[in-house]
């Protein structure tokens, strides 16, 4: 097997699979060259500081055992964050957080990267 | 997992190793180890297993023994066959643009030698292919210009499965040779075939197809892998590739893999024995998979046209599914089988076959392609069909809905 354990976990049993009926913000990207496409559901509140922060978040991924991974882990690593802190999540956080990732495979961890802030910054703008 | 069995539906990348075929093998190790090419005692004895691995091979082609030479595979036979061939005829006809002819859907050991040969000034036409994944004779006919010299298509498609028509490209050919013959014009079309994925189920006679040259390999027949042979007519003129020694003739030097060699002459006396009942028995199980396949599974697209293609293969795309997840669900079953999807690929690239016949990228993402074997039984496609459905309605259910 190409993949790590942590990948394979991920993609047997993916968390925080589904959608937001309401959701604060969504962020969709897709990648022609792959063919993957991945959404991100975002549900924002604010924490005793008042910072705002992200209080649940789903995915929904149609790409390969790698995409689907990615966006789980993504989405476990951003729930509870502050949208600043989120924001600063990097793709190479997530490929260490998945036990690494077949180097064909890492534009796959980019594109959950870039639907997430999407999300935020399609919520940032319209809520400042 | 079924019974905690693996079930392996790939015999397209490759076959398990008859028994009878590693017993024919296993002395041509460490017993009798001699070099084919010497000419005491211990060459002489590795030399008669090269001799009747040779014959069995030329029986099974109907071509003469001498006319069968020994390479490390189908991509090297392949290389041999186009680049030997091309260069042979470029040096006989210096000056004069040669054109070559070949299809869309050849596997890579033809497409890039051929590319290679259009970087060098050859004229070169890919010929394309219906959504059946076959070429048209018509087609074919209107590519042929006067100074064609060379074609090769192969008998049968590797990731769908389609049947050429190569008797009858042959016999097209046939004609114009003997057309030219009367017409003073010296060129004459030499045809060679891929028949890697041909050998297990169809005629691969080289008088029945009407081919100059044809490629086959040891371990898509059950056979180890690192051997193949390059057929090639007595009086076709071609030039080695591969220098450094006088082996095969001085086409392709290297010593001789007589193990491999011992083994490949035993797997294609075993195919050609069991030809008939094994593709009855293939056909079924596949024809009940891709039928209960449609039944139990909405939306899937059948690839592989089944009345023209051999009974190994059912290429379908689970659409609104991703392939390499698909195949890594399925591997994590113990089932084994391959996708056409991009996201398999090392360039990123859906498959140019799939593509050839016009299904579109998306859905070409979406496609697994089962080859079925002689050793699949019915409770293997039954235990397959009850884990595929919940599979893939798992994977649909995930993505986003566009």
């Amino acid at each position: 097997m190409q993949y790590s354990k942590k990948v394979i976990e991920h993609f047997r049993n993916p968390h925080n699979q589904g959608l937001i009926k309401n959701a604060d913000a969504i962020g969709q990207v897709g990648n022609l060259s792959c063919g993957d496409i991945m959404k991100i559901y975002l549900k924002i509140s604010e924490n005793k500081k008042g910072e705002e922060i992200i209080k649940d978040i789903k995915f929904e991924t149609l790409g390969c055992a790698a995409a689907i991974s990615v966006s789980s882990a993504l989405t476990v690593m951003a729930k509870g964050k502050t949208l600043v802190e989120a924001m600063e999540i990097t793709k190479d956080q997530i490929v260490k957080n998945l036990g690494g990732l077949p180097p064909v495979k890492v534009h796959c961890s980019m594109l959950g990267v870039e639907a997430l802030h999407q999300a935020i910054e399609k919520y940032n703008k319209s809520h400042n | 997992m079924y019974k905690n069995k693996t079930i392996y539906l790939d015999h397209s990348a490759t076959t398990p190793v008859d028994k009878a075929v590693l017993k024919a093998m296993l002395p041509y190790f460490s017993r009798i180890y001699g070099n084919p090419s010497s000419i005491h005692n211990f060459g002489q004895t590795a030399s008669i297993a090269v001799s009747r691995a040779r014959k069995n091979i030329a029986e099974f082609l109907n071509c003469e023994a001498k006319e069968i030479i020994f390479t490390s595979g189908a991509t090297e036979a392949d290389n041999l066959a186009v680049f030997g061939v091309v260069n042979a005829l470029s040096k006989s006809n210096q000056g004069k643009k040669l054109h070559v002819i070949t299809s869309a859907i050849e596997h890579p050991a033809v497409l890039e030698p051929f590319r290679k040969l259009e970087e060098e000034g050859i004229e070169v036409t890919y010929l394309p292919v219906g959504k059946n994944g076959a070429v048209n004779l018509e087609t074919f006919k209107k590519a042929l210009k006067n100074n064609t010299v060379f074609v090769s298509i192969m008998y049968v498609n590797s990731e769908v499965g389609s049947i050429q028509p190569i008797r009858e490209i042959g016999e097209i050919i046939k004609k114009i040779n003997q057309d030219r013959a009367g017409e003073n014009n010296k060129n004459k079309i030499y045809f060679h075939t891929d028949a890697v994925q041909a050998l297990n189920f169809l005629n691969c006679g080289v008088k029945y197809l009407g081919v100059d040259l044809l490629s086959l390999s040891g371990h898509k027949i059950y056979g180890p892998k690192g051997v193949g042979v390059l057929a090639v007519k007595a009086g076709t003129p071609i030039s080695g590739v591969q220098l450094g020694g006088h082996h095969e003739n001085n086409l392709r030097s290297g010593t001789l893999n007589v193990p491999g060699i011992a083994g490949l002459g035993e797997a294609i006396k075993i195919c050609g024995k069991n030809k008939e009942k094994n593709n009855r028995n293939i056909l079924k199980l596949r024809n009940e998979f891709v039928a209960r396949a449609r039944r139990l599974i909405p939306e899937i697209i059948i690839n592989t046209d089944i009345k023209n293609s051999t009974p190994s293969h059912a290429n379908i795309s689970f659409v609104g599914a991703e392939g390499e997840a698909i195949l890594i669900a399925l591997d994590l079953e113990g089932i084994a089988v391959s996708t056409g999807s991009a996201c398999a690929s090392a360039s990123l690239k859906a498959s140019p076959v799939l593509k050839a016949m016009g299904v579109k990228d998306e859905i070409a993402h979406s496609t697994i392609r089962f080859t079925f074997g002689r050793n699949n039984t019915k409770a293997e496609i039954g235990a397959v069909l009850k884990i595929l459905p919940p599979l893939i309605k798992k994977l649909r259910r995930m993505a986003p809905k566009l």
